[in-house]
């Protein structure tokens, strides 16, 4: 038997995980188990999982037997396995950061104890979605994530989180809605909605009903991944969730819009109506993305909106639809994922450290705690492009890739992602010198835990201690009725820690991880071996 | 095929008053709005499985036109599911939020607003930069008497050359 058969499992388990942690809902440190290993094992998969794909090219699980055009089947080609991989990976990082802070602020009997369940839900969702074979599948993947993000996104249901909550419902079902419109229209001109199918079908289509499903696809896609003129409701939401799920929005759920946007292009509509267009938008989601972020004094929502800034860079590699250029940005995306969602738990920890994530308020903390200076350091300079880092070689691929395109149009495009790189090392570098550098006295209207002198060892002496030592009152009511909670614990730092270092090691087998995505490149601008894995061999050619 | 011409203008009504009440500010009638969207594309799906009010039962020897596809009612099936769980979400939301600020309208982002309202001089990145004098400088100082002058205050006002850039409130 074929070990990439067992690919439907990497959706499987965690729905199973899911439903054992909510029957385990009054047990919090049994459901922290179940679903840390839930993940554990599922991840355990997917790497096998992907070093089968890696040798044997895409393999198709056609499920309930149904034959190929018919059934719903579900397909592991390289890039939806490495996908599956990373996003595997640093979404167990981020149940650990969460689990730990869980642990450690004793939210045993609060309602956050649906949050394990809903997290496991959304990482099936997410896993759905990348294995998803067809359009509704792909359509109920993303149901399933987005529905498990409202939960999460409005965890405790406070004031600011239910205002943030409401647009991004609201936003999340317009783009749905415009994607099942989508595929009605394409299953009434084509019968079918089977992306290999399609991939054959479409073809024969006239160009104007192309031109429209092509463009509806990409709107509902792009209000996802929060591309250019769709971009304006993440720096709003996203800021406004917990830190771990904000960690794993901006790391994931962006993604996959990215993910079903590579798909459309490359395998849907290979011919380049549309790619003009979306060089423009790459340029004006990479400029007005940084510039947003350029202007905002809190970290989270300065990252929220390089986050923006940084689909610009996918974009741009999908538009040029070269083999280079698809490679770059397949090697991008799941650098990005990385990076990003290790600065969003980084952020958790400075506010957790400092009170705020407003920058004006924080300072000193290099001194107070040179750990977190460290765990900021690295991504920050990862995301800005810095030469050691993989974010620098995601970048030289793409400008790369510009450059062997040679339009004027593609020059800009390059200019353009210079200048956006460099802004985002002055944002990164900015808040590094305030928050990390200069002085916390410095800072205005600092937290008093910035200022307290004695030096103190990192989870050794607790918070509320702290504050009583220096007889400050915790006019937030945040630690209230806990005696002991440590500042930064154990299992976040760690957990943050393992992130930064994966991201690291991405930028140490950065030779691989590119052969790899060359590979997926051109396994998937030549279609063939997709189509030929989902419909049998000889299909994919007309 | 023939198409159902009434199911057309329904779909297109449902749509036009979906989208009016969409652009609304009151968050139930943006909430109508978007089941009534959700209902409009229902009924689209439903257009794309052949002639209106046939049974979907496939047999071979009934020809081709005497009955329906049943997979887009299988599509139909999952999205009335999905609409069903966002529309009882929306309104445990809408719910909430009376119950937090007695509003049932949507709010604007205060952090947002306040970003677009704030100045444009930013004290530690804006200001002057003070210029060290050298030592290697032709009327050169001993180092006790060495003192910072900012390039720009000098030409201002002579009287404080040695004035710091503003300094932020100092809170020690």
């Amino acid at each position: 038997m074929n070990v990439g058969s067992l690919a439907p499992l990497a959706v499987a388990l965690p729905f199973l995980g899911a439903a054992i942690a909510f029957v385990l809902i009054r047990h919090p440190r049994a459901q922290r188990r179940v679903s840390l290993g839930t993940l554990t094992i599922t991840l355990a998969l997917e790497v096998w999982v992907l070093a089968v794909v890696w040798n044997s090219g895409p393999v198709a699980v056609h499920l309930g037997g149904w034959a190929p055009p018919f059934g719903i089947v579900m397909v592991a080609d390289q890039f939806s396995s490495l996908l599956l991989v990373v996003s595997s990976a640093v979404s167990l990082a981020v149940l650990a950061y969460a689990s730990g802070q869980g642990a450690a602020d004793g939210e045993e009997s609060g309602p956050v104890s649906v949050f394990h369940p809903t997290y496991l839900i959304l990482v099936a969702g997410v896993s759905n979605a990348f294995l998803a074979g067809d359009l509704f599948n792909l359509y109920v993947g993303f149901e399933i994530l987005l529905t498990a993000s409202y939960v999460l996104m409005t965890l405790g249901g406070t004031g600011s989180r239910i205002r943030a909550g409401i647009t991004y419902v609201v936003v999340s079902v317009v783009s749905s809605l415009l994607f099942l419109i989508a595929i009605a229209m394409i299953y009434g001109a084509t019968g079918t909605v089977t992306l290999a199918d399609l991939a054959i079908k479409l073809g024969a289509l006239d160009p104007g009903t192309q031109h429209l499903l092509h463009v509806l696809l990409l709107v509902a896609f792009g209000i996802k991944a929060a591309v250019f003129p769709l971009s304006f409701w993440l720096p709003d939401s996203y800021p406004t969730a917990p830190a771990p799920v904000t960690a794993v929005f901006a790391g994931l759920l962006t993604k996959v819009g990215v993910y079903a946007i590579i798909r459309t292009e490359t395998l849907l509509f290979p011919t380049d109506h549309f790619n003009d267009v979306l060089l423009w938008v790459a340029l004006l989601t990479m400029l007005v993305g940084i510039l947003g972020a350029v202007a905002q004094t809190d970290i989270k929502r300065m990252l929220s909106f390089t986050l923006v800034s940084h689909i610009g860079y996918m974009i741009f590699g999908v538009a040029l639809s070269s083999v280079l250029g698809l490679a770059a940005t397949i090697f991008y995306v799941i650098h990005h994922i990385t990076i990003q969602t290790s600065l969003f738990m980084v952020t958790g920890l400075i506010e957790r450290r400092g009170g705020t994530s407003a920058i004006m308020r924080l300072g000193g903390l290099a001194k107070l705690s040179p750990i977190l200076a460290v765990l900021y350091f690295i991504p920050a300079m990862n995301l800005a492009g810095i030469p050691p880092f993989s974010g620098f070689l995601g970048k030289l691929g793409l400008l790369q890739a510009g450059v062997a395109n040679g339009s004027p149009l593609a020059y800009v495009l390059v200019v353009g992602g210079v200048v956006a790189s460099l802004l985002t090392l002055l944002v990164m570098a900015r808040v590094w010198n305030r928050v990390f550098w200069r002085s916390a006295s410095d800072a205005e209207d600092p937290d008093p835990v910035l200022l307290a002198s004695a030096p103190i060892g990192e989870g050794g002496r607790s918070m509320s201690a702290l504050r009583t030592s220096k007889h400050v009152e915790t006019t937030e009511g945040r630690f209230a009725g806990e005696n002991e909670v440590p500042i930064l614990p154990k299992m976040m730092v760690y957990s943050t820690l393992g992130l930064v270092a994966l991201g690291l090691a991405m930028s140490v087998f950065a030779g691989p991880l590119f052969d790899l995505s060359q590979h997926a490149a051109q396994d998937m601008l030549a279609r063939t071996p997709y189509i030929e894995a989902v419909l049998g061999s000889g299909a994919g050619t007309p | 095929m023939s198409i159902n011409m009434t199911l057309l203008l329904v779909m297109g009504v449902l749509y036009a008053i979906g989208i009016y009440l969409l652009l609304e500010r009151s968050l139930t009638r943006v909430l109508l709005g978007l089941m009534l969207l959700a209902n409009a594309t229902n009924i689209l799906l439903l257009t794309t499985g052949g002639y209106a009010g046939l049974a979907p039962i496939f047999n071979k020897n009934i020809p081709a036109t005497e009955f329906n596809d049943p997979l887009p009612q299988a599509f139909i099936l999952t999205s009335i599911v999905i609409s069903f769980a966002v529309t009882a979400f929306m309104l445990s939301l809408i719910y909430r939020s009376w119950l937090l600020s007695h509003a049932d309208v949507i709010q604007d982002d205060r952090e947002d607003l306040r970003v677009a309202k704030q100045d444009l001089y930013d004290v530690e990145e804006d200001s002057e930069i003070a210029i060290e004098i050298s030592d290697f400088h032709e009327n050169d100082q001993p180092l006790e008497s060495r003192e910072m002058i900012p390039e720009v205050t000098l030409k201002k006002s002579t009287t404080t050359p040695s004035a710091h850039p503003p300094a932020p409130k100092d809170l020690s």
